[in-house]
Parts: structure tokens; sequence; C-alpha cells
């Protein structure tokens, strides 16, 4: 691989989420996501089941991509939760952007319950192919 | 005394043999779990009881609904369907793969019998919702009691 395609990485656990304490009782999960790369960018794909577009949340701070997901929990009235493989709650993960993604130019689209980020390099850092003249 | 050599000659004990035996069983335990533990359980599925109904949600985020193919027999739900992978396109490079994909099957077993014909199923937002009514002929009757004099 690449040396600069290590430019999405995890953020490490002691990352802000953790550093702030909650003030919420909902709980809050990190989503799992897939990155991959191009020559023009990197792609985001978050999987943020039960979120609506509006209650998603991406921003860019010094460096630092952070999405959230705000979930409204579905209970279903006059029914027993009987089985149970999913809690319900929020999402929040963060993500390190390097310099060479063009941060004022990232496209962000939910389509059922998946985050896409499209995240362009800016132009300097896209390959240029050239050209061998044959003389 | 005469008692234990005939213990020890019709079971000697043999600590060696002893442990490689218990180290047999313990293999033979865990062998069996560990697949088992090994495979994640894709997607998530809650059920939710009522008295009437049942509803059974599963977070599926991504999965086209017409990838989804639910069914039900007798007090069974069937629910399988894929997810697709990520697009490999030339020149593209994977830096993670941590979201599910393939093929998956789910059975669910439900408290009670279903009417096949009045299930339905919704899907926002990446989650599936199937609502499963329970057949007329196994609900429960009320009995009145009567009074004799």
């Amino acid at each position: 691989m690449a040396p600069d395609s290590k430019e999405l990485q995890k953020q490490a656990a002691q990352a802000q989420p953790i550093e702030a304490e909650r003030t919420e009782r909902t709980p809050v999960f990190a989503p799992a996501a897939d990155i991959y790369e191009t020559d023009h960018g990197a792609v985001l794909l978050v999987d943020l089941p039960g979120c609506d577009e509006g209650a998603v949340d991406v921003r860019v701070e010094d460096g630092v991509l952070t999405v959230t997901g705000r979930v409204a929990p579905e209970a279903v009235p006059d029914h027993e939760l009987t089985y149970c493989e999913y809690r319900q709650g929020n999402y929040e993960r963060a993500f390190t952007v390097s310099e060479l993604i063009d941060t004022d130019k990232i496209e962000a689209t939910v389509r059922d319950g998946v985050l896409r980020l499209a995240l362009p390099k800016v132009e300097a850092a896209k390959p240029k192919k050239v050209k061998i003249k044959v003389s | 005394m005469l008692w234990p050599r005939r213990m020890r000659d019709l079971w000697p004990w043999e600590p060696l043999r002893e442990m490689q035996r218990l180290e047999r069983d313990m293999h033979r335990l865990f062998s069996g779990l560990m697949p088992a533990a090994a495979t994640r359980v894709w997607p998530p599925v809650n059920v939710w009881t009522g008295r009437d109904d049942t509803i059974v949600t599963a977070e599926l985020p991504g999965v086209a609904p017409d990838k989804l193919d639910i069914s039900v027999v007798g007090d069974t739900l069937s629910l399988s369907g894929t997810r697709e992978p990520v697009e490999a396109r030339e020149g593209q490079v994977v830096n993670q793969l941590e979201r599910e994909s393939g093929s998956f099957t789910r059975t669910i077993q439900l408290p009670y019998r279903v009417e096949p014909e009045k299930v339905e199923a919704t899907y926002a937002k990446g989650v599936l919702r199937i609502r499963l009514p329970r057949l007329e002929a196994d609900k429960p009757k009320q009995i009145a009691v009567k009074a004799s004099l």
C-alpha cells in the first residue's frame, strides 16, 4: 500500500468523545465505517441505522472529521421487548483528515441509514500524468 | 491393606494419562464453541411482543428493500438478503473494511403462529420493521366462569 493511503485513520481512544463526559443517559456507539481511496480523493461510508438525514452532523475542525448521528429511540407501544440483539442510541466517531483533503469540498449524503462522505483531494495532491514525447 | 491394592490393579492411577485425557476433553469442548463465537450474527434483530402481534426490527443499513427476502411459515420468520460490498474499481485502495457485506440469513422463532397474509414490512432509515399478527385461531379465548348456585 502506498504510504499516503493512510490519510484517514481511526482516532486514538483518548480523543475528544471520551475526554468530555456525557450529560445524557442515551448510549453512544462508534459506527462501523469503510474507507476507500482513489486518485481523486477518499470515500467514507458510515453505517448509521435509524438516523434521519437531518439528524446527521458532519464537521471538520483542526484536521479532525467528526460524524455524529442522533437517533430517536423507537419504542413500540403496548409491546414488550422480548428479545434484544441491538440497543438504540446515538453515533459518534472521529477521523483525522490530512491536509491533502480539500475540506471545503466534502460532500455528504445519507441514504438508507448509510452516510457517504466524498472527500476530494486538493488539486496539488492529485497525481498528474506526464506524457512522454516520442522524439 | 488388601483393598487399596486391589483398586489399583483394577484402575491404576496414571497422572500423565489423566492429564492428556483432560486436555483432549477440553479441546473437544472448546473446538465446538470457537466457530460459533467467531461468526458474527448479522443483521442484529429485536423482537417486540404484544398481545395480538409481534414486531421484529432489524438494523439493515444500506440494503435495498428489493434485495430482501422475507418469508413466514407457522411461527418461524426467515429473513435473507445481500448487502453489496464496496464496489472494486481500478485505482481504488481500500483502507478499512468494517461494515458487514455479503449474503445473510436469519431465522427467528416467534412466540406464536402468524397470519401469513397479514404480515407487513416497512423499511426506513436503514431499519427494517416487520409486523406479524397472531393467527386468529391461536389467540387466547376468555372463558367466563359461571357461578353455580
